[in-house]
């Protein structure tokens, strides 16, 4: 009778439990979804209703969407984004191997002070530096062009992931380096034979926080870039939400879900990567 | 102790070159000429001319919007930081039960937080809490009419900080690795000695966690304080500045005004505060914060 009882209880307890995460999961997706819907609905239909069917399907939003606000189109900004971030994802997976390769295998001057310095940038405020960096890439000539994003890129201009490279290169086995060693390997061969290889799951994880941001940012090219013709999609969505077009609503929600999509198709790709990422740095987001 | 280096040791040193470098040029030397712009007037047309504490007074005294926006600031911080802790946490709570499907829901909950402070997610949240958007459609259902989330001042700043809250994905990623790391012996042990739920959650899951909870807690706090995209977007900053951060007074002094100096001067306080709130945290921290080390090995 108790055993019963209890069977019964736990059976509630347990339905309950997924009823919440079921009800809190719809709560989570469905602004996402409705986006997507509400690309493919008219606009009199957007505000009209919940529902994420669209009662009758439009497709021109995406069509005209796309035409952005005449002078370009949105598959300008598609690409230019693309130039911008392709680079600082390979630069960044590289410099960030090479710095970690050099803290997780070296024991050089100093090491013990710099790596807590990278530990430190890992948790001061960036804004700080907002200013002087503005000056000193404007002293460079560096305006209105991509150099800001792709040229710091090159120097593992980002601690978390040089913090990341570096505790997972310490927990990767050392007998197979030290055999390259005896066999007469440099410690570059060493790297690019033995060590990167084995760090590819970093690496990937690396790659795609990397792409994610870069793909997303909006700050960064809101301050460095002025001529439309070279705007990323971040600011060619911003400039349509603006302009006074901005009635189309589906137009924009179009454009929104083309400038997600690459994220979520990553997202879905890798997602392994992503939680591996998260657990070994604890990088924010 | 002289610790001898040998020859290859400082191979190590041409690997972490580029850092040194980039750490040279993009942070260090900004972070140093932000403190002497910060004394300075300075419009990029002239070299900066040395001001004293002008900038300072100037702040505290005649600029009626910063202690606006360093409210506003902090009330964002107040609003998000610990609503998207308790989130992430309680989530991660569920998810570590040994459920079915457990997966498909982990992947649920941190999609939203993939898109992170940008441009698409703001613009969603627009939508979604205009006056006549989908979140007022849906409370029309329950007979709740018409409220103005983000044009009515008192309310508009919840509304914004909501996007961050909804947005707890990798703290909850975090969570639950750490959940999963607490051995169940502590549990059964609990459960022999006949303690309630209540009690093993506050006696073990709490003190367990909380070297992550801590660290969640600083990281959240650090970016929240500089955050910018999504009231600039949803918002910029209205209605009557309600939702205007410190972020966008230094973002309207040094990139519409170019009052370089000024804007320097206000990411130093920024700066400043940001630290006086870590400080808190990591002075605090010593008395919640359990590590397991200190036990016994030490």
């Amino acid at each position: 009778m108790y055993s019963q009882n209890r069977k019964a209880k736990n059976t509630i307890s347990l339905l309950l439990t997924y009823a919440f995460l079921i009800l809190f999961g719809i709560f989570m997706i469905y602004p996402l979804l409705w986006v997507v819907s509400a690309a493919f609905k008219s606009n009199d239909e957007i505000f009209t209703s919940l529902s994420l069917i669209p009662r009758k399907i439009v497709t021109d939003s995406f069509i005209k969407g796309w035409q952005g606000t005449g002078q370009y189109t949105f598959g300008r900004f598609f690409v230019n984004t693309i130039i911008i971030t392709v680079p600082v994802v390979l630069f960044t997976i590289i410099s960030s191997t090479l710095v970690a390769y050099g803290f997780a295998r070296f024991n050089f001057p100093l090491k013990k002070l710099f790596f807590s310095i990278v530990v430190a940038t890992l948790m001061l405020p960036d804004s700080v530096n907002l200013i002087p960096r503005y000056i000193l890439f404007n002293f460079f000539g560096w305006m209105d062009s991509y150099k800001p994003f792709i040229i710091p890129s090159m120097f593992a201009s980002s601690p978390f992931f040089i913090f990341m490279m570096v505790q997972f290169m310490r927990g990767l086995p050392k007998e197979m380096e030290e055999a390259a060693i005896i066999d007469g390997c440099n410690s570059l061969q060493i790297l690019i034979r033995i060590t990167a290889p084995l760090c590819k799951s970093a690496m990937i994880s690396i790659g795609i926080f990397q792409f994610i941001w870069t793909w997303n940012d909006f700050f960064g090219p809101l301050i460095f870039i002025n001529s439309v013709e070279k705007y990323t999609i971040a600011l060619g969505l911003r400039m349509c939400v603006d302009s006074a077009a901005a009635i189309a609503w589906n137009q924009i929600m179009a454009m929104t879900v083309i400038a997600m999509l690459p994220c979520i198709i990553i997202f879905f790709a890798a997602q392994k990567y992503f939680v591996e990422g998260i657990a070994t740095s604890g990088i924010k987001g | 102790m002289v610790v001898r280096y040998r020859k290859k040791d400082f191979v190590g040193f041409l690997y972490i070159l580029p850092w040194l470098i980039g750490f040279l040029i993009f942070r260090l030397y900004p972070f140093i000429m932000s403190f002497y712009y910060s004394f300075s007037d300075y419009t990029m047309l002239k070299p900066p001319r040395y001001v004293g504490l002008y900038n300072f007074i100037y702040m505290f005294t005649k600029d009626e919007l910063f202690p606006k926006a360093l409210l506003n600031t902090i009330k964002y911080v107040i609003i998000t930081v610990p609503l998207k802790i308790s989130f992430a946490l309680f989530v991660a709570i569920i998810l570590n039960m040994k459920l079915r499907g457990i997966n498909l829901f982990r992947t649920v909950y941190y999609l939203p937080s993939i898109f992170g402070g940008s441009v698409v997610i703001s613009i969603l949240w627009r939508f979604l809490f205009m006056k006549e958007g989908i979140v007022n459609k849906f409370l029309s259902l329950f007979g709740i009419e018409g409220i103005n989330w983000l044009g009515d001042p008192r309310i508009a700043m919840f509304s914004v900080s909501l996007l961050a809250v909804w947005q707890f994905g990798s703290s909850m990623v975090l969570f639950l690795a750490r959940l999963k790391e607490i051995p169940s012996e502590l549990y059964e042990a609990a459960l022999v000695d006949g303690a309630s739920r209540l009690k093993m959650f506050t006696k073990i899951t709490l003190p367990m966690i909380s070297p992550i909870m801590f660290f969640n807690l600083v990281m959240q706090t650090i970016n929240a304080f500089q955050e910018f995209t999504g009231p600039y977007i949803i918002t910029g900053g209205g209605p009557v500045n309600s939702t205007y951060l410190l972020s966008m007074l230094i973002y309207d002094n040094a990139f519409k005004y170019f009052r370089m100096g000024y804007a320097a001067a206000l990411s130093w306080v920024q700066f400043v505060i940001i630290l006086i709130f870590t400080a808190f945290i990591f002075r605090s921290s010593t008395y919640w914060t359990y590590y397991e080390y200190d036990e016994g090995r030490f």
